[in-house]
C-alpha cells in the first residue's frame, strides 16, 4: 500500500493492492474546483500516470463530492471513456453519462484563401453603403427644410436653441485654450525667424493671414468634430440601444425632423461663430507674444490688420465654419443612426465617427484652398 | 438536503434611497440546500436586498453574512474565493457584448487560472449542454441570440464554477411560458445532481410553486411571512391575500396542488 498524501488538499489518492490481488486506486475527498485549486496543476498528469495502467480498478466510491470540473479531469485522464474495472456511486454514474452525450465543439472555420479580396471588397461595399446613407440623410433634410418652409410653426425651436448651447455656448472654454495657446507659439516661432531678417512687422501678416483664413476655422472644427460630434454620435446609439428611436417612429415624430435636423442647423450657426471665437482669441495670443517678443504695440498691432489681411479671408474663414459644422453634425448623425442595439457597436460607431468627420473636416479645408486660392491674397 | 446552517445571514438591515425608506430592520437566514424566494410587489425591494446579499450595494444599517463572513473589508484574495462560490443570473442575462458565447462562459474559468485550455472546452460544452443550446451556437455573439437563450447561457455562466449559492434574478420574466416552465426543469434538476442553495426573486407563481422551498413576502418595508408555501398562504396580510388568493394565484396554485403536497412532505 502506498498511500500518497496530498497536503493540505482536500482530495487523496491511495494506490492499494485489493484481495484479488489486482492494483486499485481510491480516490477520496472532494473533487470539485473550489477545492482543488492549484491542485490542478498537476494533478492531471498523475491522473494520466495512473490511466496509463488498464489492470488498475478505479474506485471512485469514496469522493465526498464531485462536480463538472472532477468529472471532466477524471473523464480527460481517461481518455475520453470508461477505464475498464470503475467503481461509482449512481450520482456519478449520471455525471459521467452526461460527460459520454457532451458535444464536441464546433470545428474552427478554415481561412478563406482569398482573404485580401474578400477584405477589399467589403471596404468598397461599406463605403458604397456610407455614400449612399449620408445621400439619402442629405436628401431628407431637404425635404424637411421644404417641409418647413411651409409649416413653419412646425420648426423644433426648442431642440435647435438646446443644440446651439451645447454645440456652440458650452464649446467656448476648450476652443478659447487652444486657440490662445497655438496663437502665443505660433507667434514666438514666427517672432524668432522674422527677427533675423529685421522684418518684425510682417509678424502681423503671418499672423492675420494664418490664423484668421487657416488656423482658426480648422482648430475650432477638429475640436467641435472630437466633443460634438462624438456626444451626437453616442446619443443616437444609446437612443437606438434603449430604443428610444422606435419610440418616436411609432409615435409618428420622424427622427429627421426633431433629431437629426436641428443638429445641423444649430451646428450649422454655432460653428462660424465658434470659428470667429477661436480666431480672436488666437490673434490675442499672437498679439501678447509679438509685444514681448518684438515690441510691437497692441494698438498699432490692431491698426495694421485690416491694412494686411483683405476682409475675404474672414468670410473665408466662417464659410469654412458654416459648412464643416453642418458636414460634422450630417456625419455625426449618420453614424449615430448606424449604431446597432449592442455596447460594441456603440463604442465602434462613435470612434468611426470622430475619425470621419475629423478627415472629412480636413479634405473640406484642403477644397477651400484650392478653389478659393486666387481670394483674398495679395 | 436543509441542514439548518445559514449560508447568508441578514441582520437588522436597513435601506434608504434618499428619505425613501425601502427597507426596515430585515432579519433572514437562508439555509444551506434550499431554495429560497424572495416575493413581493414592484418597489418592494426585492433585487435592493438581493444586490445587498451579493455586496453590490451596501445597507445604510445592518449587516449581511455569506458563508458566515461579511461581504466588506476582505483582503482580495478572500473576497474572490468568496465569489468564485456564488454564482448570479442577472434579469437580462447580463452577457457580455464583445464576447461569444463560448468566452462569456470561459470568461470565468480561464479568469481562476488553474484550468488548462483542453478543460475550459469540455466544461464549457457541459454546461452548453446542461442548458440545452446547439453547439453552432457558440460562436455567436449574445446581440444575435433570442431573450430565451440569453437566460439560458447566463445561467450557464452563472453555473460555470459549480457554486455552491446561485442567486436569480427574476428567473423567468421575458420568456414565454413554455420556455419558462423549461427554465424550471432545468433548474430542478441541477438541484437533484448537485448541492446548490438558490436565492431568487421572482413574480412568477408558477416558478414560485414549482421551485421554492421556502418564500419570504417582501411588503411595507420589511418581512411580512417566512415560512412554506403554504405557511405563507395561510397568513394573512393584504398583500399576500391579493398575491396568491388572486385568480391568477389559485389558477397556478391549484394546477400544481400535487406538486405542492409533495412539496410539503418533504419539508
Amino acid at each position: 500500500m502506498t498511500p500518497e498524501n496530498q497536503g493540505d488538499s482536500l482530495m487523496v489518492l491511495h494506490r492499494v493492492t485489493g484481495e484479488d490481488g489486482a492494483p486499485r486506486l481510491l480516490l477520496a475527498g472532494k473533487y470539485t474546483l473550489a477545492a482543488l485549486g492549484q491542485r490542478l496543476h498537476t494533478l492531471p498528469a498523475e491522473l494520466v500516470a495512473y490511466a496509463g495502467d488498464p489492470e488498475l480498478q478505479w474506485d471512485l466510491t469514496g469522493i465526498e463530492q464531485m462536480d463538472d470540473a472532477g468529472a471532466v479531469l477524471l473523464w480527460r485522464a481517461w481518455g475520453s471513456r470508461r477505464p475498464p474495472y470503475l467503481l461509482l456511486r449512481p450520482e456519478q454514474e449520471r455525471l459521467f453519462n452526461r460527460m459520454k452525450e457532451a458535444p464536441t465543439p464546433p470545428a474552427p472555420i478554415p481561412r478563406d484563401l482569398l482573404w485580401p479580396i474578400t477584405i477589399l471588397g467589403k471596404a468598397v461595399f461599406l463605403l458604397w453603403e456610407h455614400s449612399t446613407g449620408l445621400a439619402i440623410l442629405i436628401g431628407q433634410m431637404l425635404l424637411d427644410v421644404k417641409y418647413l418652409i411651409a409649416h413653419p410653426a412646425r420648426i423644433p425651436w426648442r431642440e435647435i436653441s438646446v443644440n446651439l448651447y451645447r454645440t456652440g455656448a458650452q464649446a467656448l472654454g476648450i476652443t478659447a485654450l487652444v486657440g490662445f495657446l497655438i496663437g502665443v507659439v505660433l507667434s514666438f516661432l514666427s517672432a524668432r525667424q522674422l527677427q533675423t531678417f529685421g522684418a518684425d512687422i510682417f509678424i502681423i501678416n503671418i499672423l492675420g493671414v494664418s490664423i484668421i483664413r487657416e488656423l482658426g476655422p480648422l482648430l475650432a472644427a477638429i475640436l467641435v468634430a472630437g466633443r460634438s460630434g462624438s456626444s451626437m454620435t453616442a446619443q443616437l446609439g444609446v437612443m437606438r440601444v434603449t430604443e428610444e428611436l422606435d419610440a418616436l417612429t411609432v409615435m409618428g415624430i420622424p427622427h429627421s425632423l426633431r433629431l437629426i435636423l436641428p443638429k445641423v442647423m444649430a451646428l450649422g450657426i454655432a460653428m462660424p461663430l465658434v470659428v470667429l471665437w477661436t480666431s480672436a482669441v488666437a490673434l490675442i495670443g499672437g498679439m501678447v507674444v509679438a509685444e514681448i517678443q518684438l515690441g510691437l504695440s497692441y494698438q498699432f498691432f490692431l491698426n495694421k490688420l485690416p491694412d494686411v489681411v483683405p476682409v475675404a479671408n474672414l468670410w473665408l474663414g466662417l464659410g469654412k465654419g458654416v459648412v464643416c459644422g453642418m458636414v460634422i453634425a450630417l456625419i455625426s448623425c449618420h453614424f449615430g443612426l448606424r449604431i446597432k442595439s449592442n455596447t460594441e457597436s456603440l463604442g465602434e460607431g462613435t470612434t468611426n465617427s470622430v475619425v470621419t468627420a475629423i478627415t472629412v473636416v480636413i479634405i473640406i479645408d484642403a477644397i477651400f484652398a484650392i478653389v478659393f486660392s486666387n481670394v483674398g491674397l495679395k | 438536503m436543509t441542514n439548518g446552517a445559514c449560508i447568508i445571514e441578514v441582520e437588522g438591515l436597513h435601506t434608504r434611497f434618499g428619505s425613501h425608506v425601502v427597507h426596515e430592520d430585515i432579519n433572514l437566514c437562508v439555509h444551506r440546500g434550499e431554495v429560497l424566494a424572495l416575493v413581493g410587489g414592484s418597489g418592494s425591494g426585492k433585487t435592493a436586498l438581493m444586490r445587498q446579499m451579493l455586496g453590490l450595494e451596501i445597507p445604510a444599517e445592518g449587516a449581511v453574512r455569506v458563508f458566515g463572513e461579511p461581504l466588506y473589508g476582505h483582503d482580495r484574495k478572500k473576497l474572490q474565493s468568496m465569489r468564485n462560490r456564488c454564482g448570479v443570473l442577472f434579469q437580462k442575462g447580463a452577457l457580455f457584448s464583445a464576447l461569444s458565447v463560448y468566452d462569456n462562459i470561459a470568461l470565468p474559468m480561464r479568469e481562476l487560472r488553474t484550468l488548462d485550455e483542453g478543460m475550459i472546452r469540455d466544461l464549457v460544452m457541459l454546461k452548453l449542454k446542461m442548458v440545452d443550446i446547439e453547439t453552432r451556437h457558440a460562436s455567436k455573439m449574445p446581440a444575435q441570440l433570442s431573450g430565451g437563450m440569453i437566460k439560458r447561457i447566463a445561467l450557464a455562466r452563472a453555473m460555470a464554477l459549480d457554486p455552491e449559492l446561485l442567486f436569480l434574478d427574476e428567473p423567468t420574466a421575458g420568456l414565454d411560458p413554455e420556455l419558462s416552465e423549461g427554465f424550471v426543469e432545468l433548474i430542478q434538476t441541477m438541484r437533484t445532481e448537485l448541492t446548490l442553495t438558490i436565492v431568487m426573486a421572482t413574480h412568477d407563481l408558477d416558478t414560485l410553486v414549482a421551485l421554492s422551498d421556502r418564500v419570504a413576502v417582501l411588503a411595507e418595508q420589511r418581512i411580512v411571512a417566512l415560512g412554506s408555501l403554504r405557511e405563507v398562504v395561510g397568513t394573512n396580510h393584504p398583500f399576500i391575500t391579493n398575491f396568491f388568493r388572486g385568480e391568477r394565484g389559485r389558477k397556478a396554485l391549484g394546477s400544481t396542488g400535487d406538486a405542492l403536497e409533495n412539496t410539503g412532505g418533504v419539508l
